[in-house]
């Protein structure tokens, strides 16, 4: 029997991993496409939506027994609702410039499968602090993903990391050129695509050992 | 030979199954097949009527292909030295080398890096290592410019057979044809070197760098050198618009007109000698490989004569409309076939057996609408001069569905039993 401490550290790390809301479950691609054109907003991007995803499924497990479920739904929307408004202010008051940046997209992590994923699937029958750490980890791993994937692209792409110009003048002088593709939307598909291949060929991780268990 | 037989079969037991070597089966198989026809033989029926198998059909391909390969040796060597304004005085032999030089790097890197990808997939998957690569790795040079940089040509070749071949499994598992995926992936990550005016052409340095020495240089002579001066401009004038046909038109006049002036008429873009990629400016090589492919039943003549079709109604179409006259919207069917990558495409690409569909009538209708798709691509959207590439790979999305709809009606029509 394992101890308490460790099975919710296992939850957590779950999400971020083995269960990655983005390369095994394959939510919350759209966004994942869209703000991975640069470092910082993609790092933004992944602690808003991990700070959501774990208070909403906090806030929802202590009110699961409470909550008919017949318009389950529509609560689990309305904590997601607001929680989400209250980022979106934060961001536009200390953040702006990267608000912008994200423009719609923090608006629609409401919309963002993996938020109401959880609750769904989570939350509604977990207590609340396994509920907390289960948001985390998923919030932590659809992070870890856009990071690595916006690494990928503002590198090829741009020739930057977080920003910073990367390419050294001789290299381009010898006719180095940025991939356009990756500034792309196609782009983040065929990065995203590459590593849920790495992600299920590395050992431990196996699409085969999944289903066999 | 024999001592050859001899080695392989000395060898043949170290890559059986349970065998030391048996991981690099793929490569043996592959340098054995390359000798030797594969032993197996059927023992009962039912008995092929040919014994024409992947790699042989492969290499009838490579063969309808040569003369267009060669003849964009030729044409690189004649444009470069047409932008150097001395193309009469160069032998055809030197102008074919000075072609080849820039032409055979490009075809060698895009086989090595085909080759390094196929051969590692092979490996590690345990499947034998196939010829589709053979016809891909030539076919990919002939879609580019001359002045591709080598780096673009192995980036894109490695993207076409892992991203459109071998995350799929491999040959003949493909949705896409690999070579027109890693074009389009070379011309949408790096435009710059695909289209335009500037890179159809390889210009000589020499005149560029005399060019500039002398804009630089001393003003003292100034009898000998404004003659020289203008000279090199023109020169250089020349050598930088090295524009395909369809990049032309727009402004005023009539398309024809334009072209004609442009000295592209109707004989010019069959015999291939203007600006272009590599393998595409000839179409009247192109489509005598056509019709080679054709005849020993390698390429539908469904798909070829589908593709023709369709570009000759679709342009006709648009010529009788009232349209811009001044623009491709309203070239007539000839200049259409002729030009730009078609008669390339739908002989050597659209016909590619395992992305194009596998029924009749399927067939026609995909070659139909490769014809249908290029010529309203060139005619209506200004941001693409060039539609072939696109077509074909959106058809061969739809090619499936085809045939899927095609057995449906099949199945339909049929009179049940009782």
């Amino acid at each position: 029997m394992t101890s308490a401490k460790s099975e919710l550290w296992q939850t957590f790390t779950k999400g971020i991993w083995k269960e990655n809301p983005v390369a095994y479950q394959v939510l919350g691609i759209c966004s994942a496409l869209a703000v991975t054109v640069q470092m910082h907003t993609a790092l933004v991007m992944g602690i808003a939506l991990t700070l959501i995803t774990g208070i909403s499924n906090l806030i929802i497990s202590i009110m699961r027994s409470k909550i008919p479920s017949t318009i389950r739904i529509i609560v689990e929307l309305t904590v997601i609702a607001s929680l989400v408004i209250v980022t979106d202010q934060i961001l536009k008051a200390f953040f702006y410039d990267i608000s912008k940046q994200l423009s719609v997209f923090v608006g629609l992590i409401i919309t963002n499968c993996i938020v109401l994923g959880r609750a769904e699937a989570f939350a509604l029958a977990n207590p609340p602090l396994p509920s907390l750490m289960d948001g985390l980890g998923n919030g932590a791993g659809y992070g870890l993903i856009l990071v690595i994937v916006a690494f990928i692209r503002e590198l090829l792409g741009s020739g930057k990391i977080i920003g910073i110009p990367v390419i050294p003048q001789w290299l381009t002088d010898a006719g180095y050129s940025n991939m356009g593709l990756m500034v792309l939307a196609p782009g983040a598909f065929f990065v995203i695509g590459l590593l849920v291949w790495l992600k299920n060929s590395l050992p431990g991780a196996s699409h085969e050992e999944k289903t066999g268990q | 030979m024999k001592q050859l037989k001899y080695l392989f079969e000395k060898i043949d037991p170290y890559f059986k199954p349970g065998g030391s070597m048996s991981r690099f089966f793929g490569i043996y198989q592959a340098t054995r097949t390359f000798f030797f026809l594969p032993s197996p033989v059927n023992r009962c029926a039912p008995h092929i009527r040919d014994h024409l198998d992947l790699k042989r059909f492969m290499s009838f391909v490579i063969l309808a292909l040569l003369p267009v390969t060669l003849f964009g040796m030729y044409n690189a060597g004649y444009q470069y030295y047409l932008a150097a304004s001395l193309p009469e005085q160069i032998g055809f032999f030197k102008t074919f080398t000075t072609g080849a030089l820039h032409v055979v790097p490009i075809i060698i890197v895009s086989y090595t890096v085909g080759f390094f990808w196929e051969i590692l997939f092979a490996t590690i998957r345990g499947h034998e290592v196939t010829e589709g690569l053979l016809v891909t790795g030539l076919l990919f040079p002939l879609t580019l410019p001359p002045t591709i940089p080598l780096w673009q040509v192995a980036v894109g070749m490695s993207f076409g057979i892992v991203i459109g071949k071998e995350v799929f499994g491999g040959t003949g598992r493909n949705l896409l044809n690999p070579a027109l995926t890693a074009r389009a992936f070379i011309f949408f990550s790096y435009p710059a070197s695909m289209s335009g005016n500037a890179v159809w052409r390889v210009i000589p340095e020499k005149i560029t760098e005399a060019g500039a020495s002398i804009q630089n240089g001393i003003t003292g002579i100034s009898q000998a050198i404004p003659i020289v001066k203008n000279q090199i401009d023109q020169v250089l004038v020349d050598a930088l618009s090295g524009a395909t046909p369809l990049s032309l038109g727009g402004s005023t006049g009539y398309i024809e007109a334009t072209l004609h002036q442009a000295g592209f008429d109707l004989k010019t873009l069959l015999t291939g000698l203007h600006p272009g990629s590599i393998g595409e400016t000839s179409a009247l090589l192109c489509f005598a490989g056509a019709i080679f492919l054709m005849v020993i039943r390698i390429a539908s003549y469904r798909i070829i004569i589908g593709g023709i079709a369709g570009v000759v109604i679709t342009s006709m179409i648009f010529k009788l409309l009232p349209g811009p006259q001044g623009t491709w919207f309203s070239a007539g069917p000839l200049y259409h076939l002729f030009s730009g990558g078609f008669a390339l495409g739908i002989s050597y690409m659209a016909t590619d057996p395992v992305s194009a569909p596998g029924t009749d009538a399927g067939r026609w209708i995909y070659g139909f609408l490769i014809g249908f798709f290029t010529v309203l691509i060139r005619a209506v959207n200004p941001a693409y001069v060039e539609g072939v590439m696109l077509s074909i790979l959106f058809m061969n999305v739809f090619s499936p569905l085809l045939d899927h709809i095609t057995i449906k009606i099949a199945v339909a029509k049929r009179i049940p039993n009782g």
